[in-house]
C-alpha cells in the first residue's frame, strides 16, 4: 500500500468534513447572534418596574406589564380553543373517517391551512369575528382568530400521536369487549398525550409570536390597564414591539430590546418545555 | 406409538356439544376472496387446532368468530357462523357483546403500557358491572391470574408495569386480561410463535387445564404444537386463486395418524409448507 494514496484519501476526507463543519456553523451562527444582540443589548431594560409596570409617554418609560400579561391570555385563549377541537378531529380522521375522497380532502385543507399567511387569518377574524359575530376588536376575536391559524398543528400533531399508537393496543382492547370509543379515551389517547401536548405547546408558542393577525383584530397601541373581559382590547408583546420600534420616535434603544428579549424568553421557553415533554416520553418509552 | 394411544384417549373424552360452528363461509377483502366455503362443528371445551401453509388464511378464519375482521375496510363475510346456535352476523348482534364471550389472545404478546393489575382489569373496568367495587376487581385480578398460572410470579408486583415481564409471562398476562372478563370462547393466534420452547410449554400445559372449562380455537404453523395441544384440527390451504379452503378437519388423532386427503399428508409429513 503506497503511503501517497491513502493521505490523498483522508486529505479529501478531512476537507469534506471542513465543509460540512463550516457549513452547520454559518446555519447556527444567526441564531447565536440573534440571541446575543438580544440579550446584551436587552440586558439593560430589564427590571422589576419593567415588568410589572403599565407603559407611560407612549412606552417610552413605564414597564410592559400589560403586554406580558395580554400575550399569556392570547396563548390561553387559543390553546382553549384549538387543543380540543384539533383533539377531536384528529380522533374523528384516524380512528373514524373511512378513506375516501371527503376525508383525502379534510387532510389536504388541513395541509393548506399551515400554508395561509398569517395577515390573511386576521382579515379572516376581522371579517367573522369582529364584525359578522359582533365579538368587536378583543382579546376573545384575537384567541379565536389565532385559534383558526393554530387548528393546522394540533390536528396534525393529534393525528401523528394518534397513529403512533400500535394497532396491538387497539387489538387487545377490543379483544376483551371494550368499545371503539373505551379504547380510544382508555388507551389510545393516554398513550398519545404527550405527543398531543407538544404539539399543542408550539402551537401556543407560536400564537405567542405571531403579530400580523391580531393587528387588525384588537391588540391596542398602548393601554393603561389590564383586559377586564374577553370583549376588552389588548396588549401584546410582538405587536408592542413593532409599534415601539417602528411608531414612536426618539424610543430608547434598551427598552425596544428589552421587549423583545422578554418576547424571546415567552416562546423559546415554551419550545424548551415542548422538547422536554418530548424527551422524557420517548426516554420512559425506551426504558420500559 | 405412545403419543397415538395418548391422543386416542383425548379424543374419547370430547364431549359432543357444537360451541361454534360455520357453513359455507366465504371471506372477502375487497374484491379478493381469502377463504372458500368453509365448513366445519367446533366442539365445546376442547382445544381446536387450525393447520395450514402461511398465507391460507387460518387467522383470517379464526378473526370471523369474534368479528375482528369487522375492522377492515371492504371486509366481507358469506355465509352462517353461529355460537351456541345463534348467529352472530346477524343484524341483532352487537360485536361488542360478542367479543365479551370470545376473546382473543394475539401471536405477539401485547400487554398494555400499563401496571400488570390495570391490564387485568382493563376489561372489567370496562364493563361497568365491576365498575367501583375495588375489593371485587381484585378478586377477579386475582382469579384471571390464578387461571393464568402467572400468580405465583407476579403477586408481589402487580403494580409493576406489564413491560417489565418476560414476553413467556407477557403473553400469559394477556391470556389472563381475557380471562377476567369471563368468556366461553378463547381464540389464540399463533400464541406461541413469539415465544421460546420453555415458555411455549407453559402456555401448551395452560391450554390444556383451561380447555375443561373453555373452548379453544388456536392458529398454529407449529405441527407438534397442534398434535401435542389439540382434540381437534382443521387443515386448511390456499387454492389457485389464492383463496383458503378446508382439506381435512377431524380428530387430531386421526388427522395426524391416518390422514385421508393425499395433501394433508404430504403438509403433515413435512413434504411442503
Amino acid at each position: 500500500m503506497r503511503a501517497g494514496a491513502v493521505s490523498k484519501r483522508q486529505l479529501s476526507q478531512r476537507t469534506a468534513f471542513s465543509l460540512l463543519i463550516v457549513a452547520t456553523i454559518i446555519v447556527v451562527l444567526p441564531v447565536l447572534a440573534i440571541v446575543i444582540q438580544i440579550i446584551v443589548s436587552g440586558a439593560d431594560a430589564i427590571s422589576w418596574e419593567f415588568l410589572t409596570q403599565a407603559p407611560s409617554q407612549a412606552g417610552k418609560a413605564g414597564g410592559i406589564l400589560p403586554a406580558i400579561v395580554g400575550t399569556f391570555y392570547l396563548m390561553l385563549g387559543t390553546i382553549i380553543v384549538a387543543l380540543p377541537l384539533g383533539v377531536l378531529a384528529g380522533i374523528y380522521l384516524t380512528e373514524y373517517a373511512r378513506d375516501n375522497w371527503f376525508t383525502r380532502a379534510i387532510n389536504l385543507a388541513i395541509v393548506n391551512l399551515a400554508g395561509v399567511p398569517s395577515i390573511v387569518y386576521g382579515l379572516f377574524g376581522l371579517g367573522v369575528f369582529v364584525l359578522l359575530f359582533h365579538f368587536g376588536m378583543s382579546l376573545l376575536s384575537a384567541s379565536l382568530t389565532l385559534a383558526c391559524q393554530a387548528l393546522a398543528m394540533t390536528v396534525t400533531t393529534s393525528r401523528e400521536a394518534i397513529l403512533a399508537v400500535p394497532k396491538e393496543y387497539r387489538e387487545g382492547s377490543l379483544a376483551v369487549g371494550a368499545t371503539r370509543w373505551q379504547t380510544i379515551r382508555h388507551l389510545v389517547l393516554p398513550q398519545a398525550s404527550p405527543g398531543i401536548i407538544t404539539g399543542a405547546v408550539l402551537a401556543m408558542s407560536r400564537a405567542a409570536g405571531e403579530t400580523a393577525p391580531i393587528l387588525v383584530v384588537g391588540a391596542a397601541f398602548l393601554l393603561p390597564g389590564l383586559p377586564q373581559s374577553p370583549f376588552d382590547q389588548f396588549m401584546a408583546l410582538p405587536y408592542h414591539l413593532y409599534t415601539v420600534a417602528a411608531h414612536v420616535p426618539g424610543m430608547p434603544k434598551s427598552t425596544m430590546w428589552g421587549v423583545a428579549l422578554v418576547l424571546l424568553v415567552v416562546v423559546l421557553s415554551f419550545n424548551i418545555l415542548a422538547t422536554v415533554i418530548r424527551l422524557r416520553t420517548r426516554q420512559r418509552r425506551y426504558s420500559s | 406409538m405412545k403419543m397415538n394411544s395418548e391422543l386416542l384417549n383425548r379424543n374419547a373424552a370430547i364431549n359432543n356439544n357444537v360451541k361454534l360452528s360455520t357453513e359455507g363461509v366465504n371471506l372477502y377483502y375487497g374484491s379478493f376472496q381469502a377463504l372458500r366455503n368453509i365448513t366445519l362443528d367446533i366442539p365445546e371445551c376442547a382445544i381446536t387446532a387450525i393447520i395450514g401453509p402461511s398465507g391460507c388464511g387460518k387467522s383470517s378464519f379464526l378473526r370471523i368468530f369474534n368479528r375482528m375482521n369487522d375492522l377492515i375496510t371492504g371486509a366481507r363475510v358469506e355465509g352462517e357462523i353461529e355460537l351456541d346456535g345463534i348467529n352472530i352476523y346477524d343484524r341483532s348482534i352487537d360485536a361488542v357483546e360478542l367479543r365479551k364471550k370470545v376473546g382473543m389472545v394475539f401471536q405477539k404478546p401485547n400487554p398494555f403500557p400499563m401496571s400488570v393489575f390495570e391490564n387485568v382489569a382493563f376489561g372489567p373496568r370496562r364493563h361497568e358491572r365491576h365498575g367501583h367495587n375495588l375489593g371485587e376487581l381484585e378478586d377477579i385480578i386475582e382469579r384471571s391470574l390464578h387461571q393464568a398460572a402467572l400468580w405465583d410470579e407476579v403477586k408481589d408486583k402487580l403494580g409493576q408495569s406489564a413491560l417489565s415481564l418476560s414476553g413467556g409471562q407477557q403473553q400469559r398476562l394477556c391470556i389472563a386480561r381475557v380471562l377476567a372478563v369471563e368468556p366461553e370462547v378463547i381464540l389464540m393466534d399463533e400464541p406461541c410463535s413469539a415465544l421460546d420452547p420453555v415458555a411455549t410449554l407453559k402456555i401448551e400445559e395452560l391450554m390444556r387445564s383451561l380447555a375443561e372449562n373453555y373452548t379453544i380455537v388456536i392458529v398454529t404453523h407449529n405441527m407438534q404444537q397442534a398434535a401435542r395441544v389439540s382434540d381437534m384440527a382443521a387443515f386448511l390451504m390456499m387454492e389457485e386463486d389464492r383463496a383458503g379452503v378446508l382439506v381435512e378437519y377431524g380428530p387430531t388423532s386421526e388427522l395426524f395418524t391416518n390422514p385421508k386427503d393425499k395433501r394433508t399428508e404430504d403438509y403433515i409429513t413435512g413434504r411442503f409448507g
